[in-house]
């Protein structure tokens, strides 16, 4: 079917400027329907400079960006009506019951009173809070917040899902329960854009990555096709080596990082880093494991600390 | 890219903001009734009774007024402003910079634009519900004088949306809650004492006297005091007129420094 390569996003040379710093810097991308697409990027990288701009929030300094093919100068209203946004906070409405919440944003959509109760409570049992609903949404978890804020965001049936860091701050419980829950949408065909900056979100949801630093892209690709490409197959990682295994890696090309304390050694396959670096030098701090998207970020934005 | 004028962002659903309002309002619509039905008592009490028996009469267009009849329409002048330049500060700050519920909007189909004239709108509607009582309690003293009194409702509207408009500039520059004690201080503070609420303008020097023209508080209480006394005349349209200009002058000024704000 040609019909699932329909571009939804289109962005072609996005930039954001202001107060003179340039937080987006000539970004191109696209998100096709039905697709699953991360943004991944170190604190600032411009993640949410970017779709800040999907939304309307922030207006563009430049370039080109279409959203179910229309332009979103032209076109915002129409655009935002048939998108859900969760946002990186939790801007639920204090003032209003869980219920109240979902009821009173389906207003903002023009959506029928009749249709909304029907559709609100299914959402809340959707996300498991049916049980909450005449709650204060104050008195709720930092979890189920989040959990409320995703049914806020899919109160219109959207056509397309915006999430900026949707776990950030959750434990591993809640993060779970999200991510289930985003698992069913994409399993339904909902397209998704995400950005985040934990690397099991991004492995697990996404099918297809864009890695951002300083406001460009760095590379863009498949999850798997990235660890490959960047990181290999295998990861040794040796702790205080000696200078052995450093001429061993350097005589035979292995791609490494070399720390001040730590050697980490990527293989692919056909090198057969385990028998090859493991077994010989492998005797005290040593960790063998596969190669992650983990490794492929921090071999790609460095391992300097942020901000 | 092409600058759209401020107004052509407003679509109808600036209602969808409005009626949010609503919705929190009926939920302690106790609490906010009590306010504007005590407020008055204990006013028209202090005032009436107390200082009455030492001012028992105020000029007023050539006769002389009962101070219970010179007050009463002042009050609900006051009323109208507190009402909606105190929701269009401090409780759409709130909603803004604390609660964030304008972020949570402006992902829907509404525009900013949308939702500072739905929080304007509100704050006037919220003048409006507030004088419907006021009027109701100082009718029963038999100080409003109908069917004149009933034109007090459009007023309330009227200058609730002024008073908005320039609550809500402040609230698009304001750096945090606490500094709107200064256009509090410097704005309302006085037009609450000088604009001819407790006394009459004329007893002040002649340069405080032209000052006071400039307050639209002093044309808000002198038509409020024209209906509760049923004496129309000619030239209180220009009172009616300045406020509906200075709301004109206010409002796109309101959604100028919100979006200077609040976009980025």
């Amino acid at each position: 079917m040609t019909e699932t390569r329909t571009n939804i996003i289109e962005a072609i040379n996005l930039r954001k400027a202001y107060n003179g710093f340039v937080a987006v810097d000539g970004v191109s991308f696209n998100l096709l329907k039905g697709e699953c697409l991360g943004l991944l990027g170190p604190n600032g990288a411009g993640k949410t400079s970017t779709i800040r701009m999907l939304y309307g929030f922030s207006p563009m300094s430049g370039g080109i960006l279409r959203v179910f093919g229309n332009d979103i100068e032209v076109g915002l209203r129409q655009i935002k009506s048939r998108l859900g946004v969760c946002q990186q906070e939790n801007n639920l409405d204090p003032d209003l019951s869980v219920l109240e919440n979902l009821q009173v944003f389906a207003r903002y959509f023009n959506i029928p009173r009749k249709e909304t109760r029907d559709r609100a409570l299914q959402l809340l049992k959707f996300i498991a809070l049916d049980h909450r609903k005449d709650d204060k949404v104050m008195s709720l978890s930092g979890g189920m917040m989040r959990r409320l804020v995703l049914a806020r965001a899919l109160i219109n049936n959207p056509d397309l899902l915006i999430l900026d860091e949707p776990t950030t701050g959750l434990d591993p419980q809640a993060r779970h329960q999200v991510w289930e829950r985003l698992e069913m949408l994409r399993a339904n065909g909902l397209s998704i854009l995400i950005t985040t900056h934990y690397m099991e979100e991004a492995s697990r949801l996404c099918d297809r990555l864009i890695i951002m630093d300083q406001g460009k892209i760095l590379v863009a690709g498949e999850p798997a096709d990235l660890i490959e490409q960047y990181a290999g197959d295998h990861v040794v990682e040796i702790v205080n080596p000696d200078d052995e295994v450093r001429e061993l890696v350097e005589s035979r090309g292995f791609m490494h990082d070399s720390l001040e304390h730590r050697i980490i050694i990527y293989g692919k396959k056909a090198e057969r880093l385990f028998e090859v670096v493991g077994e010989q030098f492998c005797r005290q701090t040593c960790v063998k494991r596969m190669a992650s998207l983990e490794d492929v970020f921090l071999r790609l934005t460095g391992r300097e600390l942020r901000e | 890219m092409i600058k759209k004028l401020p107004v052509a962002n407003i679509s109808l659903r600036f209602i969808r903001v409005w009626s949010r309002n609503l919705t929190v309002y009926k939920k302690i619509w106790l609490v906010n009734f009590l306010v504007p039905l005590f407020e008055p008592l204990l006013y028209l009490a202090a005032f009436g009774v107390g200082l009455s028996t030492f001012i028992e009469k105020v000029p007023y267009h050539g006769k002389d007024l009962p101070y219970l009849d010179f007050i009463a329409p002042a009050l609900i002048a006051i009323t109208i402003m507190y009402n909606a330049f105190f929701e269009n500060t401090y409780a759409s700050f709130v909603r803004m910079y604390y609660q964030k519920t304008f972020d949570a909007i402006m992902a829907t189909p509404l525009s900013l634009e949308d939702v500072i004239t739905g929080e304007i709108v509100w704050g006037a509607t919220k003048a409006l519900i507030a004088t419907v009582i006021m009027l109701a309690v100082i009718s029963l003293f038999g100080l409003v004088s109908y069917p004149e009194g009933l034109l007090i409702l459009p007023l309330a509207f009227l200058g609730g949306l002024f008073f908005g408009t320039v609550g809500m500039s402040f609230t698009g520059v304001i750096p945090s809650v606490d500094m709107f004690n200064l256009p509090i201080f410097l704005f309302i503070t006085p037009m609450f004492l000088f604009s001819g609420t407790f006394f009459p303008v004329s007893g002040l020097p002649q340069w405080a006297q032209t000052l006071s023209t400039v307050f639209p508080l002093t044309h808000l209480v002198d038509l409020s005091r024209a209906l509760c006394q049923g004496n129309l005349q000619p030239g209180l349209l220009w009172s009616v007129l300045y406020l509906m200009l200075s709301t004109a002058v206010c409002f796109p000024l309101a959604l100028i420094l919100m979006r200077r704000r609040l976009i980025q």
